[in-house]
């Protein structure tokens, strides 16, 4: 109720601010449903912010049996047990930790390659359409897909490799998690880089030319050098996304709530074990899967912020250094 | 001197062959993908498929067409509750673009959009499902509509903030209401963008499975009834891939095609009416 309150306060103190500007522009004339409609703006603005803040409070709320519980040994405990109601969430915390940092490392040679490809050498034509929109479309097709595919392809083909390597051929595992984990996010980190990529003023580019540079090292010099921490937010942003990705995880990673010991073990991610988990559980179980759905939250909030705060740096310097 | 040109020439062709060998070579996975969609899933796509429910094991036939009416109802629904909000929440930020609570506004737009679906999903069961102690198609429906909301308030502000200034002027010099002047002209006028926007969200949401899975929850029989479970193609996929059976796993290929096909007609809508609708100025 405090918190409706603050919201009309906020509310009346802006829409007088919204008269004046008003009285500069066009008109002075302030009738009831110019009022109304401010509000009603306004509402809708602050339901955002509101339903973001009831998303992090219904979390902790509904995980405070399990920080209660475990508090901060909920980090480092090894064991996942539902029957001696014994919660710690490290197993996860290493299954996420391990496969999107993995794909994440196999996604940036390939979406870098396509950054500088659409960005760089054929940024308008026949090839590129044909390139851009491949991307657009694979990064349109279902997570559910992937993993349906990931099973029927992904994992006989581990499974061959697996038994060549004589190790025990589960074919599911963090291996093939963080393969169909980079396959997803090569199209949405290399979109940015791309867009960076070409926000690298020509100018610069033609100052280096005009030295006698060649195309490779115009690349490296200037226009990586220029466009790196747009890059880098991009690959941050596609590492997120990796973090909190589910579905094709969830079908792929076999569902083992051990720490792994090797990087064909079957694992759990913190997002696959609450898709594998939360449907069954109650009490206590139920708190603390929650609990690691508000890490997983926290986590990818600060990554995304991060991300985004360093692209719309990039952005507005190169704007700058246009005009 | 010759040599050490001859060198940087060569550095430069292998860079450029490298660069292009590795974009190539990521597109293998989307046509691997699209062949094994196309060739398991056209063999299983007949009427049957699309026009009966799903039979249990054993018994021939059968399809998913309460899937189908379940993904559409959830479609309609998380729509009914999102557009509203997110195109109005759009007009706000682009009207207030330098206020405060525009800034913290936008850093919460940040936040949901990126917000990990699976999330969602327990807020939703949170709740909806909680509270009422039944897995529904409501629940799935404030599931999926949380996930729209984000691209739809970012597609409508970056649209209307491409409005010219002196469209408004003009509204506003004729002695238009102000908010007359929003609701008449500007947003007339942005609308193919904010169309577009509209569709990629429902693009979006429509191969989601992780909020649904307790939500929405999934149901073997038609449903209409709003507050039961109800079913949809992207958890049908995952219901009939996790199980052990080759005949299920063919129906898992053909829900994927419906699916596919469905998800890439919004993408190709939304580009048709970007294109299409487009205001020139």
């Amino acid at each position: 109720m405090t918190e409706m309150c603050s919201v009309n306060g906020i509310g009346m103190q802006d829409i007088n601010e919204k008269t004046e500007t008003a009285d500069m522009t066009a008109k002075n004339t302030m009738d009831k449903s110019e009022q109304r409609f401010g509000k009603v703006l306004l509402l809708a603005a602050v339901f955002v912010v509101v339903l973001l803040l009831a998303i992090l409070a219904t979390l902790v709320a509904a995980s405070i049996p399990a920080i209660k519980a475990f508090g901060l040994t909920f980090f480092w405990g090894t064991t996942w047990d539902a029957a001696a109601e014994k919660f710690g969430a490290l197993p996860f915390l290493a299954g996420t930790l391990i496969t999107s940092f993995l794909a994440t490392l196999i996604c940036i040679p390939f979406s870098i390659a396509i950054s500088i490809f659409l960005g760089e050498y054929f940024k308008e034509g026949v090839f590129s359409a044909f390139l851009r929109s491949s991307v657009e479309v694979l990064a349109g097709i279902p997570s559910v897909i992937y993993g349906l595919w990931g099973l029927f392809l992904l994992m006989p083909i581990m499974r061959a490799i697996e038994m060549y390597l004589g190790v025990t051929p589960h074919g599911v595992g963090l291996l093939t998690s963080a393969l169909i984990l980079a396959i997803m996010i090569i199209p949405f980190s290399a979109s940015i880089g791309r867009e960076v990529i070409t926000l690298v003023p020509g100018d610069l580019k033609e100052a280096a030319f005009s030295l006698g540079a060649t195309r490779f090292e115009v690349i490296r010099n200037v226009i990586i050098p220029y466009a790196r921490s747009g890059i880098i937010a991009g690959i941050l942003l596609s590492l997120g996304r990796a973090i909190g990705e589910t579905m094709a995880v969830t079908m792929l990673i076999g569902n083992s709530n051990f720490i792994p010991t090797g990087i064909f073990d079957p694992s759990n991610t913190m997002a696959s074990v609450i898709a594998n988990e939360f449907a069954e559980a109650t009490g206590i179980t139920a708190a603390s899967l929650i609990y690691v759905a508000l890490v997983l939250f926290l986590v990818t909030t600060v990554v995304n912020i991060v991300g985004t705060y360093v692209i719309k740096k990039v952005a507005l310097e190169a704007s700058k250094e246009v005009t | 001197m010759k040599d050490h040109t001859t060198a940087r020439m060569i550095k430069d062709k292998v860079f450029r062959a490298t660069v292009i060998l590795l974009a190539c070579f990521s597109m293998l996975p989307l046509l691997l993908i699209l062949y094994f969609i196309t060739r398991n899933g056209i063999a299983v796509i007949n009427w049957e498929f699309l026009s009966q429910l799903p039979r249990p094991i054993g018994e021939d036939g059968g399809g998913v067409f309460n899937a189908i009416v379940g993904t559409a109802i959830l479609i309609i629904l998380s729509s009914i509750l999102s557009i509203p909000f997110g195109i109005t929440t759009g007009i706000y930020l682009s009207e207030k673009s330098d206020g405060k609570i525009a800034h913290i506004v936008r850093l919460c737009v940040v936040v949901l959009q990126g917000t990990p679906s699976i999330v969602i999903g327990i807020v939703a069961y949170l709740w909806v499902v909680a509270p009422f102690h039944s897995f529904s198609a409501i629940s799935g429906g404030v599931a999926l509509s949380i996930m729209m909301l984000p691209v739809i308030i970012k597609a409508t502000e970056e649209t209307l903030k491409l409005m010219p200034y002196h469209l408004k002027e003009a509204s506003l010099a004729l002695g238009v209401p102000y908010h007359k002047t929003i609701l008449k002209v500007i947003l007339p006028t942005g609308i193919n963008g904010i169309l577009t926007g509209i569709l990629l969200s429902l693009a979006r949401i429509t191969g989601e499975t992780a909020p649904l899975l307790f939500t929405a929850f999934g149901n073997q029989f038609m449903n209409w009834n709003l507050f039961k479970p109800i079913d949809s193609l992207p958890y049908r996929i995952f219901y009939y891939a996790m199980s052990p059976y080759p005949e299920w796993h063919a129906f898992a290929w053909g829900a994927s095609f419906m699916l596919v096909a469905v998800v890439l007609g919004f993408n190709l809508i939304a580009r048709g009416v970007a294109a299409k609708w487009k205001v020139q100025f």
